[in-house]
């Protein structure tokens, strides 16, 4: 920590060295405690009401609605069909399942890359990957025609002797979406347990000592369970870590195994993960900037963060438009006429031209105004940049999925793609379930994660002079 | 009020004078102690003498018997069971099994150090006796708790109460123990 080292006045890093604080306020742990849990405890705000009921009213009866009808009629309810037989359920999710591997980047690999910044947006980017992935993993459960087959996709001992067929990457796919909700929900709870006690400890009824206290699972923060927690959380990480290269290299697999000019290229799987962070960083940046303002946490979830997350997003920007360029590259080099048709009618195709230009120009283009240091200042640029991003990398999905497979090899195949209204039902209805777990999870858990604040905090700092030593020179 | 204690607890402001009121009661010999603070002690676990947690372990096992085991799987379902012969690649092998092996190895993983921690804390419990007192819902705020086990073969009430007293510690309270 920058500020245990000021006692070696001459050993003093110059400023531009200098590592940003965690947390840049200089209160006493008790402060720290009462503004953190402060939205937790105090009453309901208007604005959460407004956000919520419309977010709870989609995710409680559009989403239900329009899955019963999808499910009770069949796939022909969507647009999707011959040649474009992945629609909006697959750009979705694959949306939805990039979006969640920013959380994990920076709850995970930013730990272990011991960026102490990132303890206070930790958790909430954390909540973010769970509920997205959550919202992901609908998708191919319901994009199968009979739902009610989907534990066919399980290796499960029936009186059939059927085996799942591990060859295919949409097998592999199964596994790891699956395996990435539950490590992403054990490492979100995990650190959430020694929060979940201060919560307790702090309760004034006992409906809610009881259900904290339940889920805090009886810690009393004992040095014995200091010390397994750390070592499980340093595991977890690791862990995690893995899953953000892993999980979106998987869906880029599904894509690259298939013979598909268009997707049929060894760059996928990075094309995925580097798309999925940049996403990501943009529903980061969207829900943050509201969330810090509407929770009064400007102290806490600082300028510098917002400044860094920009700076992340413009560095995965850049990579993502070194990707466009190797891939119209290689579209071009390889002479492949398939492939050279299919890049050529991203831009200037008889349909879905505009795909590629919001491509290109929002998540290549737009986030360069990034490197201007007054843009990245500016709260509402930055919010609005984002959620173009988000919109963009939705249509870079367009273009991937439905710009590859309306004109393939046959022109007697080609066709036409449109969505139909229970799509976008569909689609409305996670987007809503998605925002009402977001909001009933930073009304009622702590949204900073408190102790690990509290930890990197000089006042957690027992060889400091805030930490309590008596004569260390401040 | 049962006749069986559990300890005698004392409060401390801050890391540092927990710290070194650790090292004291270290010093004195005590064995069964334990400090409780709000988050992570930096040098607590030297001073108490932790070896390296064994959450590793069972992560490690937990990983690698799920590697194995999804190989071996694989093998069987595609292989030996009900092979059936797909664009001519081989029934079994590393490249196609390794994927979701992999996959399942950081599930495994992931859920033995979860449930490692929480074993090895002897977790979860409803109740624990410290819970009892008004001031230990400060623990997860900004105190910090130093408690000698009574079953301590050094514990005896006055000369550890007076220990817990000479090192700092404010509101020394026995802490009986109902379960």
């Amino acid at each position: 920590m920058a500020d245990s080292s000021t006692q070696l006045e001459s050993l003093a890093p110059p400023a531009e060295l200098r590592r940003m604080t965690a947390v840049p306020t200089n209160r006493s742990l008790g402060w720290l405690t009462d503004k953190l849990t402060a939205f937790n405890e105090g009453k309901t705000p208007l604005w959460w009401w407004i956000l919520f009921l419309p977010a709870a009213f989609s995710a409680a009866v559009v989403l239900p609605a329009m899955l019963t009808y999808k499910i009770s009629t069949g796939v022909g309810v969507w647009g999707n069909n011959m040649p474009v037989m992945w629609g909006w359920d697959i750009i979705n999710f694959v949306w939805w399942v990039g979006i969640a591997h920013a959380g994990t980047l920076i709850s995970a690999m930013l730990f272990l890359t011991r960026q102490h910044w990132r303890t206070p947006i930790g958790r909430a980017a954390e909540a973010m990957t769970v509920f997205s992935v959550a919202m992901a993993g609908l998708y191919p459960a319901i994009h199968v025609g009979r739902s009610w087959f989907d534990w066919f996709m399980f290796p499960i001992p029936t009186y059939e002797g059927m085996w799942p067929q591990f060859r295919s990457p949409l097998m592999w796919d199964v596994f790891a979406v699956n395996t990435y909700l539950i490590v992403s929900t054990t490492f979100w709870y995990m650190g959430l347990i020694p929060d979940l006690a201060l919560m307790r400890d702090r309760s004034k009824t006992r409906v809610r000592k009881f259900l904290y206290g339940l889920f805090a699972l009886g810690w009393t923060g004992s040095a014995r369970q200091w010390h397994n927690y750390e070592k499980a959380y340093l595991i977890l990480c690791g862990l995690a870590t893995l899953l953000v290269f892993t999980v979106s290299s998987i869906v880029g697999m599904d894509f690259a195994t298939a013979q598909l000019a268009g997707w049929h290229e060894t760059i996928f799987p990075f094309y995925f993960v580097a798309g999925a962070v940049t996403c990501g960083f943009g529903m980061v940046l969207v829900l943050l900037i509201p969330l810090r303002k509407l929770c009064h946490l400007e102290d806490i979830i600082t300028m510098a963060h917002i400044d860094k997350i920009c700076k992340m997003t413009l560095m995965m920007a850049c990579i993502m438009g070194y990707i466009y360029i190797v891939e119209f590259f290689i579209a071009w080099y390889s002479g492949n006429p398939y492939d050279a048709w299919v890049f050529g009618h991203r831009m200037f195709g008889h349909q879905y031209w505009y795909g590629g230009w919001i491509m290109i120009g929002i998540n290549a283009s737009l986030p360069q105004l990034l490197w201007i240091k007054k843009v990245r200042r500016n709260l509402k640029l930055v919010f609005v940049i984002a959620l173009l991003l988000n919109i963009g990398m939705w249509f870079e999905r367009f273009v991937i999925i439905v710009g590859s497979l309306y004109q393939d090899f046959l022109p007697a195949n080609w066709g036409v793609y449109y969505p139909t209204w229970v799509d976008a039902g569909v689609f409305l209805g996670t987007l809503g379930a998605f925002f009402m777990l977001y909001l009933l999870f930073v009304r009622f858990l702590p949204m900073i994660p408190v102790s690990e604040v509290k930890a990197v905090t000089s006042q957690a700092n027992p060889h400091h002079s805030s930490g309590g030593v008596k004569g260390a020179k401040s | 009020m049962s006749e069986k204690n559990y300890g005698l607890v004392a409060e401390f402001d801050s890391p540092a004078a927990v710290l070194s009121a650790a090292e004291k009661v270290r010093d004195a010999g005590y064995s069964r102690w334990d400090v409780f603070s709000p988050f992570p002690v930096h040098g607590l676990d030297k001073v108490m003498g932790f070896k390296n947690s064994r959450v590793g372990a069972f992560s490690f096992l937990f990983g690698a018997g799920a590697f194995i085991g999804t190989m071996l799987m694989i093998w069987y379902m595609n292989d030996f069971d009900y092979p059936i012969l797909i664009g001519g690649k081989p029934m079994f092998s590393p490249p196609m099994s390794v994927v979701p092996s992999y996959i399942l190895l950081v599930l495994a993983s992931a859920l033995g150090a979860f449930i490692g921690m929480v074993a090895l804390n002897q977790l979860p419990r409803l109740h624990h006796p410290l819970f009892a007192k008004a001031r230990f819902a400060l623990v997860s705020r900004d105190k910090f708790f130093l408690a000698i086990g009574s079953s301590d073969p050094k514990f005896s009430e006055t000369e550890t109460r007076r220990l817990l007293e000479e090192i700092g510690g404010a509101h020394i309270e026995m802490v009986e123990d109902n379960d």
